[in-house]
């Protein structure tokens, strides 16, 4: 098998919990985590549901590989329908929590309905209840950590837990585990906290023992692991300087959002990149980053544990910040330092800790705050609004201020927490939301990299990078190097990007092995390991029914090909300096031509014959 | 040649390859809850250590064992458990010094690092080289090689 066969089912209104098998048929449709959750989701959740309403449900789903020696084995997905978006919201994180969970024998976790008062699930291999959580609400994830390890006296124990921004509403809290990985967008915490459910504590000692064929199992990992090793991107760039090797990279491309992506390169970007991470500070001599770290069963490593300058203004009478945490990575050091024009390289790891600490995503974060700080500067909103704080561009200051503000849902953190597309609608300017579908894009202007434009407009949860990673091939050359100013090819480029992936996301290992496998290399690992037979061709298939689905949800929820969209600005106002002055990105070049290799109609609709084909018609 | 583990904490990234290699060759199953090395983080410091068995020659566990459960394998320099012999009275786990010998409630037996027979799955499974198993008296080797690197007694 390698799926443990069992799902736990909690109905957080009666307060029980249930043991009930896996839908094994499913699981052969759609492998496992993101795709085996969504159809769970499209079987037992109506699409037109309020995301903050108890009839949602909130799955944690691990993959067939989570928790064996594959490389990279630690991931599990949240999986539900989100608030920032009213899409389907499925959030990947790492970490050591989501084998744990695999290690106490549950391929997946169903919350439904909404407890009366707070609670924490805890599960210790087969015995689940629900704990009262009255004293962990208010809390922060990290106090919650601590204060679960400390009640269970379990120093193995493993946390997923939501923070305070999450309690007061904030539409994009996450789902923070071990301390500082986090299923982090899109408000998958936000739907958790809605159903005073706090926490799941796990402690699994069962382990993974049902490999189909040990033998070939292990000679494929062995394989598999030597051609990440032996990787440029996974054997070297990444473990030396986490996705943050990209922050000079794609800024000398211009593909740099900045300042609400009013510019296209940073002037301080390396100041706040990988390197930098590496450089010894003037005031004490250390370096921001402390070591790298990798995640459960990961042979590649690019986390990042850094510190803080004692002596940083951010933290300098705040010694419980004075020690090591999860660092920048790429998306957040764009957020909190390019994007609203902060160079400050203390400044960003601050915000990021407070990210982790208070359960925040820090893409849809700092992106909201480079749209205040817009609003502020077209003095659209003042200090009025912002409780005195100057929310000028480049402001270290104002990103520590408001990070703390959002953190907690206090004051104008409020209204940061509602994202910015709510936040710019409010005042009046709309078209400086940088969003779609309601979720700020990431750290990769679609105007200097043609295919991300419409990777964002077609992604299922709001704009997003890791659905259809297509900078890999327009800027890095994997699997072969594709022109990043051209629009021509890029609607087949999307698609089978985006298809791998929700194959890859389904199956327990991480996206960040994708520099270095093709679907080739995760298919000897499925087959050895999982029942049935896993092919190239029968992953990329279940990858486009994974999609096909998600889009069907969609469809139902009310989302239309009108929602494929780009804020205008990316469309209409060219890049001023670099490679990509004169250019803005040519949606229309694209959108139709990837309708048609889709199988959908010309408004983007999937229609029946696609989904027989697919086997998804009756999915809904 | 006697070969023995050897760990560098600097190289470890705490991704845990050891320790389900180590329950899969002695467990059939990848559970770290019954590897016998465990790596531990120290998250504030920003370290981590993988610890095991260092097989002492004189072990506290196998002078303690009441009934020689233990028995040293010198050709590997391994002490091993048989579990056979094994009762599960956990006085060795009292007298190991440094806590690597472990009861496991499941099987009734306790269980400790046993080299694998001469090649240890965890150092095969390390993708950074933080553990090795290397020649007995010279585990210092790279580290008197860096020291060595920077010591330039030569007059210009």
């Amino acid at each position: 098998m390698s799926w443990t066969g069992k799902i736990l089912r909690v109905d957080l209104t009666s307060g029980t919990v249930k043991s009930e098998p896996l839908n094994t048929e499913w699981a052969q449709q759609y492998i496992g985590q993101r795709g085996l959750a969504t159809r769970y989701m499209c079987a037992e959740v109506d699409p037109a549901v309020d995301p903050l309403a108890p009839e949602n449900k909130v799955i944690f789903a691990t993959g067939p590989l989570t928790g064996t020696a594959a490389s990279t084995s630690g991931r599990y997905s949240v999986i539900t329908k989100g608030p920032l978006t009213g899409a389907i919201a499925c959030s990947n994180s790492g970490g050591f929590f989501g084998a744990e969970l695999k290690f106490a024998g549950w391929d997946m976790v169903i919350f439904e309905g909404k407890s009366p008062t707070p609670v924490y699930l805890y599960i210790e291999n087969d015995d689940a209840k629900l704990m009262p959580a009255d004293d962990l609400w208010g809390q922060s994830v990290w106090a919650t950590d601590k204060a679960l390890h400390d009640r269970h006296q379990d120093p193995q124990l493993r946390v997923a837990a939501v923070g305070r921004a999450a309690e007061k509403g904030c539409l994009y809290a996450g789902v923070v585990n071990d301390l500082h990985r986090a299923a982090g967008r899109s408000g998958v915490g936000t739907v958790m906290a809605s159903k005073n459910l706090k926490a799941v504590a796990v402690r699994g000692t069962n382990g993974v023992s049902n490999i189909k064929d040990p033998a070939r199992f292990m000679k494929a990992v062995a394989a598999e692991k030597a051609v990440l090793a032996e990787n440029a991107v996974t054997g070297q760039g990444l473990p030396t300087y986490g996705t943050q090797v990209l922050m000079n990279v794609i800024n000398e491309i211009g593909a740099m959002p900045t300042r609400n992506a009013r510019d296209v390169q940073f002037e301080g970007a390396s100041d706040i990149s990988g390197e930098a991470m590496h450089e010894p500070r003037k005031t004490d001599g250390r370096p921001n980053l402390t070591t790298n770290a990798a995640c459960f069963g990961c042979t590649i490593a690019c986390g990042r544990i850094s510190s803080i300058d004692e002596k940083h203004f951010s933290v300098e009478n705040k010694p419980q910040y004075h020690h090591n945490s999860g660092g920048l990575e790429y998306e957040a050091a764009w957020a909190l330092g390019s994007d609203c024009g902060v160079d400050d390289l203390d400044a960003a790891t601050y915000a990021n800790f407070i990210c982790n600490e208070d359960g925040i995503d820090p893409i849809t974060f700092g992106a909201t705050l480079a749209a205040a700080m817009e609003l502020f500067e077209e003095g659209v909103i003042t200090t009025e609004q912002t409780g005195g704080i100057e929310l000028k561009f480049g402001s270290a200051e104002a990103l520590v201020k408001m990070v703390e503000l959002t953190g907690r849902g206090e004051g104008f953190g409020a209204e940061l927490g509602l994202g910015s597309k709510r936040l710019c609608e409010k005042y009046g300017r709309p078209e400086l939301s940088m969003t779609v579908k309601g979720q700020e894009f990431p750290a990769y202007d679609p105007r200097g990299i043609q295919g991300m434009g419409l990777t964002y407009a077609t992604s299922n949860r709001g704009a997003c990078h890791v659905r259809g990673y297509t900078v890999a091939s327009e800027v890095l050359g994997i699997p072969e190097k594709t022109d990043p100013h051209v629009t021509e090819g890029k609607a087949g480029l999307v698609k089978a990007f985006q298809d791998a992936t929700a194959a890859v996301d389904s199956t327990g290992l991480c996206l960040f092995t994708t520099f270095a496998w093709g679907l080739e290399n995760f298919a000897p690992q499925l087959d050895a390991a999982c029942d049935g037979e896993w092919t190239v061709e029968r992953l990329a298939e279940a990858g486009e029914r994974i999609w096909n689905l998600e889009r069907a949800f969609n469809q139902a929820a009310g989302l239309t090909g009108a929602d494929d969209n780009l804020p205008k600005r990316l469309l209409k106002d060219a890049g001023k300096v670099g490679p990509t002055a004169g250019m803005v990105n040519r949606l229309d070049e694209m959108l139709p031509e990837y309708y048609s290799l889709r199988g959908w109609t010309d408004d983007g609709l999937v229609p029946d014959e696609t989904r027989q084909r697919l086997g998804i018609a009756d999915s809904l | 040649m006697l070969k023995s583990l050897h760990i560098d904490p600097g190289k470890c990234t705490g991704c845990k390859q050891c320790e389900m290699a180590c329950s899969y060759e002695h467990e059939q199953s990848f559970n770290p809850s019954l590897s016998r090395i465990k790596v531990f983080d120290f998250h504030e410091q920003g370290r981590f250590v993988p610890y095991t068995c260092t097989q002492c020659t004189e072990a506290w566990c196998l002078q303690a064992c009441p009934v020689d459960a233990i028995s040293a394998n010198e050709s590997l320099g391994a002490k091993v458990v048989s579990a056979d012999l094994c009762v599960g009275c956990k006085v060795c786990t009292i007298a190991c010094p440094f806590g690597t010998i472990s009861y496991n409630p499941r099987s009734g037996v306790v269980s400790k690092c046993d080299l694998c027979d001469g090649s240890p799955k965890c150092a095969e499974a390390c993708p950074t080289g933080a553990i090795t198993f290397v020649d007995a008296s010279a585990t210092g080797l790279d580290k008197m090689r860096q020291w060595a690197q920077k010591t330039d007694t030569a007059a210009g």
